[in-house]
């Protein structure tokens, strides 16, 4: 039992998704849903605001991107591995909206941790996540809702 | 005085020196970098918020880490008479504000009526000061608004005339306290402010009068609409004493749409009821701002 409970335990590990191919690697941590720093929604109604899997692809393929182009933040992103983060924002949109994902990334605190992201810089991307989702055509009123997710997390963002 | 004066210039620095970041943190200082709209608009008297009622918002697009500013023109048309308010405020730290607005009160043709002459003007220069105790706006603990408080001193320039119509001072201190917060679930901001206050129509008719000499509580509330980041909309009202025997003054309402044409640019209209000033009922009208704010 002990033997099997361990070989278990060993294959877990071994696959914890810390980095999938393609990524740098991180440091190991426990991946868990609780990491995304927000309970989902209920229902289905966010989902369909943000037009599914594939509509919260788009949005975080061009949050990301504007992000790394935007001279006021890009020098945060620019260290940044940016096919590791559109798959954990992926992610947590995802599983935060209700679409039917799992979280696999780091908590807010951790992965923002020594970016040294200043209130001004929030506030950036947060304009940016607001261009990415109306490019998209999420309704404002779904844009704030997804954002009364988010907002409660400045505690563990902002560190300066 | 010779004394005094480095006394006076350690408190102003030991002051600085609660308001500036730690240096231990070493702290960007940044210009701007507040989200649009989270500096309000400017107060008939001066104070960041709606148009009637001083919000817990600090003036200036400043966050934490700089110092702001804004300045603003305010028109309001009622049915008979005419208002212009110009303000300037300062922002710091996105936790104090320092705001002088000077108010403008044409009577037109009530003035000659009532004896002053036609187009008398009441002036009045207000001095604010607001602190943010706690909260945000917009981030943060969903339940938990920003909470600040403030003071404005106000000091009428027509002082004579104002005691001829039974007010007891030409100068006064409001107080307030206003809770604020954006429910972005709801994309609804709701603000609440409550004052102690002894001016008649904000003070452009003086302090107290003879059916009521100290002060009372008054309320003031904002219930605001987030179309775009953009484009709110809403309305406000504000209770208001009623000290001056000569001139009843009833409580106020507006419905307000407020636009960020940019980040230093929001343009304000409103519809707005002041009901009964200076012994003539309902003054209703528009009211309209501008506000550049950096």
């Amino acid at each position: 039992m002990t033997f099997a409970f361990v070989a278990f335990a060993a294959i877990l590990l071994q696959t914890a998704p810390y980095a999938v191919p393609g990524e740098a690697t991180v440091d190991p941590y426990t991946a868990s849903d609780a990491n995304a720093g927000a309970a989902p929604f209920t229902g289905d109604g966010m989902a369909k605001a943000f037009h599914g899997q594939d509509g919260i692809h788009r949005v975080v393929d061009s949050f990301v991107t504007i992000n790394f182009a935007d001279p006021a933040i890009s020098d945060i992103f620019k260290s940044h591995d940016q096919v590791r983060l559109k798959r954990t924002l992926f992610e947590q949109f995802c599983y935060i909206l209700n679409a039917g994902c799992a979280y696999t990334g780091r908590d807010m605190k951790a992965s923002h941790k020594d970016l040294g992201i200043q209130n001004a810089d929030m506030n950036r991307v947060v304009e940016n996540l607001q261009k990415a989702m109306k490019t998209e055509g999420v309704p404002f009123a779904a844009q704030n809702r997804f954002l009364s997710k988010l907002a409660p997390m400045r505690p563990d963002v902002v560190e300066r | 005085m010779r004394i005094l004066r480095p006394i006076a210039v350690s408190g102003l620095s030991a002051f600085c020196f609660l308001l500036a970041p730690a240096a231990a943190d070493a702290r960007e200082m940044r210009d701007g970098g507040k989200l649009l709209l989270t500096n309000g608009v400017t107060t008939v008297e001066g104070a960041s918020g709606g148009g009637l009622a001083p919000w817990a918002t600090i003036a200036g697009n400043e966050t934490r880490d700089g110092i702001g500013l804004s300045a603003s023109a305010t028109v309001v048309e009622v049915k008979s008479y005419d208002y212009q308010s110009g303000g300037i405020a300062l922002g710091l730290f996105n936790r104090v504000e320092l705001s002088y607005a000077r108010q403008n009160f044409n009577t037109n043709e009530i003035g000659g009526a009532l004896g002053l002459g036609n187009d008398y003007a009441f002036n009045q220069d207000v001095f604010g000061a607001k602190v943010r105790l706690f909260g945000d706006i917009v981030y943060d603990n969903p339940l938990i608004p920003a909470v600040a408080i403030g003071a404005q001193y106000k000091k009428n320039r027509n002082g004579a005339v104002v005691r001829l119509l039974g007010a007891k001072d030409d100068d006064g201190i409001d107080y307030y306290a206003s809770a604020t917060k954006l429910f972005l679930s709801r994309s609804i901001l709701v603000n609440a402010t409550a004052r102690l206050t002894k001016a008649n129509q904000m003070g452009l008719l003086g302090f107290g009068g003879d059916r009521q000499g100290g002060y009372t509580v008054q309320f003031e509330g904002s219930v605001a609409y987030q179309l775009s980041r953009r484009f709110v909309f809403g309305g406000e009202y504000r209770t208001k004493p009623d000290n001056l025997g000569v001139a009843k003054e009833d409580d106020w309402f507006d419905a307000f749409a407020a636009y960020a044409v940019n980040r230093h640019l929001t343009a304000t209209v409103a519809y707005t009821d002041l009901g009964s000033i200076a012994t003539v009922p309902r003054q209703r009208g528009v009211f309209f701002q501008l506000q550049a704010a950096f």
